[in-house]
């Protein structure tokens, strides 16, 4: 990197703000998606707003492209440095700058972790309702990037449901407030399309957050099925009767496996599929619908239906579910976890999918998905020494989320394009959708400096990682 | 750079760089540095194994930083074992990497003074001579250089360091149902005696028979922690070969730092013919002082202690050892005492073992960090389970000007039990 610039960096944001040596950048070579790394050639550490839109303005004018991070807990390589020299990370805009528990928001920096928020307004018996798995580490400028959900978002929707504000720092170093503290801000929904751009459009480096108040009270079911099929019909089941679950979670015989071996729940380790299923609110309500639930369980062939008995079991309960996929980490050297859509009545056509490509591939591969809303979690296990296994990983991945669209679903529920997918937007998007999708990219981002090389394609450049790269030295 | 294994190559990959233990991480939220991060820091120690990294200042730095807490490992769903990556590459560092001069003559003196009996007692005569002199005073002084003005702020006060030296055997009070030995730590016997004698009197009023052989020696932690694993594993046999030929129900250890390095003789040995077995079964018997009487149906304390306590989580027993319900539960058993819960309760204060004396700068943010949390509790007394807490809060809180006092689990448990006439309690 050019030293006037490193210089200029040094300026900015203090010595403590840059990350230039070799062997420190070198771990900021990759997120949770390790198949594809790179090195970003520095990293820089804003501790305000103010230092990130003077970071930003000057890298504009330098026409340096560059790249946001949050905790790199992201699941596509959003943050991967893909000729993007700088990356900025959010770690050091981790306040909680204001709680105003009468108007029911936060307002917190874009480097918070999701938990922190809930935390923050435990005692009040406030919560964040969106509650990604990886809430303990994740932040809230990733969740918006991302537009993240979690096991509750059947109920309680995703991120965009739950941001009122932002304020952003644009491309061009501008910092611009889109959206407001209250609902229904009039005029165009800036604030709407900038959450789920994935960094595109700027760095995040506040948000309004609209709190909810915790259910009165919680039923926790877990549902014990032979076959996945049966718990699926459950699902349709539940739904078709009317009742809207606080979240319905699948889990196959894999997955069940993993979990008992790391948690020691309980889980009955031969089931062919389990289900959590919990509703939430007035206390009075849960009854009459615990008796409906058991009803479809039963009718639909559920060995056996067991009700958390205290808030213990039901955390020990969430903790499992929500650590599942580190919990992979036992049975493989490495993961790679994907993440589609199908229309909900489609769960087993997709599942008897990746039966076929697990044998085709001769690859193991775990589920454990959001069954609420058809949002699938393969997990396909490798050892990244063993390269054929690796490059046939790639393979499989892509070929499921090919199976996800022909059913009538999507590439993507939570974890983004990144990198990962780009490659196949094409099957869902036509040239026309993309090239509307790069001019609305390009009211924000016009020089497309902001984490280039992602979502959208550029036609005949695509990066098509069919042999990911090695890990590189330090 | 020769290729030289320092731990089971396959832990690495129980890794599967998910993050999830980041912002469990304290050197990672105070710095906001991935280097400094757990999943950073395997990233770095991994490409040393593999030779892929070169041992430099920068790479050494990170990894130095780190506190060992293994805060990591409670948030980590995984199952990395973290603690061993680490104490693995501490050693292959020592060997392999030149510190400056300062430094390493830091390090030398550690090494020489703990495991001692001698160098533990010297030390404790540093204790007292310093908190006689009232040298905590100079703690604030300009015109001490500051890492000697962090140690005078570790110096207790006047009076409070007790080295009283413990029996090797004592009764059971009341009806014997357990025989127990206490491990007495170097540094638990050279300055926190009175603890020794709190840990004896409560296990001696809910039915245990206590011994407490002389021949025992330092469990090696801070050793093995600074990178002298072999003088390290010798310190561990010998405790082993004492322990052992006695027929003991537990040995009950009090300094978490010592309990959660003990509890690894197992692993330490599982290569060794001839300790193999002798660790294991040892092993199997070590339970933390609070882990142990909290096992036993208690006999009731008589005494009110009219208090208002909060907890602070010692890292290697709650992250080390999995210990942390016990020790609120007596707690909660001593008549007239008020439990308030400690926000970031196992959040590390910065003490981890010699860490406080190796890297004043972190420590001393973090124990600015606890002492904040502490301070809003508005307790009178708050309770651990490790020396190197205890030492590290009190000096936090004196410095601020706080009233609050750190206290041992266990001489808050003993204050609630009548004193034995003629045992000295
Ligand atoms: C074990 C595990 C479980 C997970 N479970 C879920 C789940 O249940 N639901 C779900 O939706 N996701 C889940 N994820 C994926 C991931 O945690 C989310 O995508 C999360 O929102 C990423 O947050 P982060 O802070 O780690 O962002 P990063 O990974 O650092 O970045 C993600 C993207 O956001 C951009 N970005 C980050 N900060 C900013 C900012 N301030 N401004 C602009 N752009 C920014 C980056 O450029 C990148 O494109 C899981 C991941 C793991 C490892
Ligand atoms: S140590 Fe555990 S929690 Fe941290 S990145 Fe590795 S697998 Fe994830
Ligand atoms: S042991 Fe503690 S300081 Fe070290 S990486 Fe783990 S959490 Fe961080």
């Amino acid at each position: 990197m050019d030293q006037q610039v490193l210089d200029r960096l040094y300026d900015i944001v203090g010595p403590d703000g840059v990350v230039a040596h070799k062997s420190a950048r070198s771990v900021y070579d990759c997120d949770g998606y390790t198949l594809e790394k790179a090195v970003p050639e520095i990293v820089v550490l804003p501790h305000s707003t103010e230092e990130v839109a003077a970071v930003v303005k000057f890298l504009n004018r330098e026409r340096i492209a560059f790249v946001p991070r949050g905790a790199g807990t992201g699941l596509s390589g959003g943050c991967l440095p893909v000729e993007a020299p700088v990356m900025i990370g959010t770690s050091r805009l981790n306040k909680i700058v204001h709680i105003d528990l009468l108007n029911r928001y936060v307002v917190a920096q874009s480097g918070v972790v999701n938990l922190w928020v809930s935390n923050a307004v435990k005692e009040q018996g406030l919560q964040y309702a969106p509650d990604p798995s990886s809430q303990q580490a994740c932040t809230i400028g990733g969740n918006i990037a991302e537009n993240s959900g979690g096991p509750h978002t059947l109920k309680y929707g995703v991120t965009t449901n739950h941001v009122l504000g932002l304020e952003v720092v644009l491309p061009d170093g501008e910092i611009v407030t889109l959206g407001g503290t209250v609902e229904d801000v009039p005029g165009y929904d800036l604030r709407g399309i900038t959450i789920g751009a994935e960094g595109t459009f700027g760095i995040v480096t506040q948000a309004a957050l609209k709190l909810t108040r915790q259910p009165q009270a919680y039923r926790t079911f877990l549902a014990v099925f032979e076959s996945v099929h049966h718990a699926t019909q459950t699902v349709s089941g539940i739904i078709a009767s009317g009742i809207v679950p606080a979240a319905l979670e699948m889990m196959d015989t894999l997955i069940i496996q993993a979990i008992e071996e790391a948690f020691h729940f309980g889980f009955p380790t031969d089931a062919g599929a389990v289900l959590i299923i919990e509703i939430d609110g007035l206390a009075a309500s849960l009854d009459p619908q615990t008796e409906r639930i058991q009803a479809i369980c039963k009718h639909n062939k559920a060995r056996e239906v067991r009700i958390a008995r205290d808030d213990a079991e039901r955390m020990a309960l969430w903790k499992s579910r929500k650590r599942a996929f580190g919990a992979i980490g036992r049975l493989s050297p490495n993961y790679c976890t994907q993440d589609g859509v199908v229309p909900r009545t489609k769960v087993p056509d997709i599942l008897q999918r990746i039966t076929e490509v697990s044998e085709k591939y001769q690859l193991r591969i775990a589920n454990v998905f959001h069954a609420g809303d058809g949002n699938i979690h393969p997990i396909l296990m490798y050892d990244e020494r063993n390269a054929d296994e690796t490059r046939r990983v790639v393979q499989a991945g892509k070929e499921i989320l090919n199976a996800c669209v022909d059913l009538g679903g999507s590439l993507t529920g939570e974890h983004g394009i990144g990198v990962e997918k780009m490659g196949q937007m094409p099957l869902i998007f036509s040239p026309e959708d993309l090239m509307v999708m790069t001019q609305l990219r390009s009211v924000f981002n016009p020089d497309n400096l902001c984490n280039p090389n992602k979502i959208i394609p550029t036609p005949g450049g695509c990066i098509d990682v069919t042999t990911p790269r090695r890990q590189v030295p330090l | 750079m020769e290729n030289t294994a320092f731990v089971d190559h396959e832990k690495f990959f129980d890794c599967v760089h998910c993050g999830l233990c980041l912002a469990s991480c304290p050197t990672y939220v105070e710095l906001g540095t991935e280097m400094d991060s757990p999943r950073g820091r395997i990233v770095m120690l991994r490409a040393l194994q593999e030779g892929h990294a070169q041992l430099n200042d920068e790479v050494v730095g990170h990894l130095d930083l780190c506190l060992g807490c293994r805060a990591c490992e409670t948030a980590c769903p995984s199952g990395v074992q973290y603690g061993e990556l680490i104490e693995g590459a501490r050693p292959f560092i020592e060997q392999h990497y030149r510190r400056p001069m300062l430094e390493r003559g830091k390090r030398w003196l550690m090494n020489k003074t703990f495991p001692h009996p001698w160098g533990a007692r010297l030390f404790a005569l540093f204790l007292k001579v310093g908190a006689a002199l009232g040298l905590a005073r100079f703690a604030h002084s300009e015109a001490v250089p500051a890492t000697l003005r962090y140690w005078f702020g570790l110096l207790p006060e006047r009076g409070s360091v007790s080295s009283a030296p413990l029996l090797e055997h004592y009764p059971a009070i009341g009806e014997k149902c357990h025989t127990v030995g206490v491990l007495s730590g170097c540094v638990m016997s050279a300055v926190f005696g009175a603890t020794n004698q709190s840990t004896v009197k409560v296990l001696r009023h809910n039915g245990c028979e206590v011994l407490i052989p002389k021949a025992q020696s330092c469990c090696g932690a801070l050793l093995l922690h600074n990178g002298d694993k072999q003088t390290a594993l010798a310190l561990a046999k010998r405790n082993i070969d004492v322990f052992d030929q006695l027929d003991l129900d537990a040995l009950i250890i009090n300094a978490a730092g010592c309990g959660a390095m003990m509890k690894e003789y197992g692993e330490l040995f599982k290569d060794d013919p001839v300790y193999r077995y002798k660790a294991a079964r040892l092993t199997e018997k070590m339970k933390d002082a609070a882990e142990f009487v909290g096992s036993l149906e208690l006999r009731a304390p008589t005494r009110e202690v009219r208090v208002k306590a909060t907890y602070h989580d010692a890292c290697h027993l709650a992250h080390g050892q999995g210990v942390r319900e016990q020790p609120r539960a007596l707690l909660q058993a001593i008549p007239g005492l008020k439990l308030t819960n400690l926000p970031e309760s196992d959040w590390c204060c910065g003490s981890a073992g010699t860490y406080n004396l190796t890297q004043p700068e972190m420590a001393a943010r973090l124990l600015e960090r606890k002492v904040g949390n502490i301070q809003a509790t508005e307790a009178d007394v708050v309770a651990t389970g490790n020396p190197g807490c205890l030492m590290q809060i009190q000096a936090g809180l004196r410095q601020s000007g706080l009233p609050m006092k750190a206290v041992h689990t266990m001489d808050l448990l003993a204050l609630a039990y009548e004193d034995e006439p003629g045992s000295g309690h």
